[in-house]
């Protein structure tokens, strides 16, 4: 039993939360362990930006359990911002901080919250822009960048933190066609490296190749969870199949 | 009625005795002003009612009285009470340069704390969250993400609250301060040509006008470097 706790990096217990009348998320049970990728995919209005968001407590959940890495997500400040810290984000409109250069945009939380020094915060910055490809950026603010540049900074400002887990909210939704693969080509390097992700998306081939299991939501509850291959070519809600065939008709 | 150039050129000089009194009035107003701003800024975003409203209430009452009168309550009216005389900051209420720059204060720094809430909520939302998920606690937000971005926005109307400070400061002059106003009147009442010696008091202040909107145009452009390309 405690191995398996250990192994689990995320657990969601009969999580539910709504916003009005409106129920985003109802009784949702998912755990993620060590090392897993999970692509989460459904129609809009579904909750799966909702869900990857109480993750990391920025909407909180009504009621249920959220426990990342064994501690329970509560009111208690300092927690939340400890788990913050563990868990990376990556967002679908980047929200680079505009006032800072790319390598600052790097460097702030490195300092403020692992307390690094101004040497040692832009080594390991510099580091994870080389692993992005675009350590030449490093002194430019962020509008002087490209959509996908953008969001490789931004996937590069998570990874600094050395999360346990990073969470991926519909990362390449925002992008012109042309810059989606270089961002999706550095998220399946993470993937094959062994890093435990949440990604809601709707790039099916990225789900098909890198995902161990794909979770399908609809109306606030996981319909279905299954590896790729059950998924695609062995869906058993009428509810997967009507989306399935609406995504990949094109 | 002719305009006697030569009494705008000859008055300038002496008019600009006023000008010291007029800076000090200025800039001692607009650094306490903006120190209180931000205090009622902090504590109109505190999302505690008992720090909220009582900053909105104060807000609205200087917002809702003419200086002129907030002046005069503090230069006529405050004396009046034993317990201001015997207070410590009877020194300072005592003095009209005291009393205006008291009045000026506590009237910009309503404003001010209303134009630093308006750049406050123009910070995107999005933002304070890419804060939140990096871990960054509510303080270091507020001061390495939100305020920078704040200022920058504010620094508009903010140049607009400095400029129209700069002529409330003449107003000191209705409780015997010789500031430029003050100096403009007593020339007025020695050469009786209140046309001449106002529009080269008029002058001077456009003169002053120009070089702050100028600095506060190239503040902005420097806050604002990273957002066009």
């Amino acid at each position: 039993m405690k191995d398996n706790d250990n192994e689990a990096k995320i657990i969601l217990q009969d999580v539910c939360k709504s916003f009005g009348d409106f129920q985003a998320l109802n009784n949702i049970n998912l755990q993620v362990n060590k090392g897993e990728k999970i692509v989460v995919c459904g129609p809009s209005g579904s909750g799966k930006s909702t869900m990857i968001r109480c993750i990391n407590r920025l909407e909180e959940h009504d009621s249920g359990k959220i426990i990342i890495s064994g501690r329970e997500l509560t009111n208690e400040v300092k927690d939340i911002d400890a788990v913050r810290s563990e868990v990376g984000m990556v967002f679908q409109n980047f929200n680079l901080f505009p006032h800072l250069t790319v390598i600052n945009n790097l460097m702030l939380a490195l300092k403020l919250v692992r307390k690094m020094n101004k040497s040692k915060a832009r080594e390991v910055a510099m580091g994870f822009l080389e692993r992005v490809q675009i350590p030449e950026q490093a002194d430019k603010y962020p509008i002087q960048l490209s959509g996908g540049q953008q969001q490789r900074v931004a996937i590069a400002r998570a990874l600094c933190m050395n999360p346990e887990v990073m969470l991926f909210d519909e990362p390449t939704s925002a992008l012109d066609p042309e810059m989606i693969s270089e961002v999706l080509d550095v998220m399946i390097d993470l993937a094959n490296e062994g890093l435990t992700m949440i990604c809601v998306t709707h790039e099916m081939g990225f789900a098909r190749s890198v995902a161990d299991s794909i979770v399908f939501m609809d109306s606030g509850e996981i319909v279905e969870m299954k590896p790729p291959d059950e998924f695609f070519n062995n869906p058993e809600s009428k509810r997967t199949k009507a989306f399935l065939s609406q995504i990949l008709s094109h | 009625m002719n305009l006697q150039i030569y009494l705008i050129l000859e008055s300038i000089p002496k008019m600009l005795t006023g000008l010291g009194v007029t800076l000090q009035l200025l800039f001692l107003s607009a650094v306490l002003g903006l120190s209180l701003g931000i205090f009622l800024l902090l504590m109109r975003i505190s999302g505690r009612w008992y720090l909220s409203l009582p900053a909105f209430i104060y807000i609205y009452f200087f917002r809702g009285t003419p200086i002129l009168v907030q002046i005069f309550v503090i230069y006529h009216g405050f004396p009046q009470f034993e317990f201001i005389r015997d207070s410590v900051f009877w020194p300072i209420l005592r003095e009209p340069f005291g009393c205006a720059t008291l009045a000026l204060t506590l009237n910009t720094g309503a404003y001010v704390s209303e134009i630093l809430r308006g750049g406050y909520l123009g910070v995107q939302r999005e933002l304070h969250e890419a804060g939140m998920a990096l871990g960054l606690s509510k303080l270091h937000r507020f001061v390495y993400v939100t305020t920078p971005i704040a200022v920058r926005i504010a620094i508009p109307a903010y140049s607009n609250d400095f400029i129209s400070l700069l002529k409330a400061t003449s107003l000191a002059s209705t409780i015997t301060l010789l500031d430029m106003t003050g100096a403009s009147r007593t020339i007025v009442a020695e050469t009786f040509a209140p046309y001449e010696i106002f529009i080269s008091a008029a002058i001077i202040y456009m003169v002053m006008t120009f070089f702050i909107q100028r600095g506060f145009g190239r503040f902005e452009k420097y806050m604002s470097r990273y957002v066009k390309p």
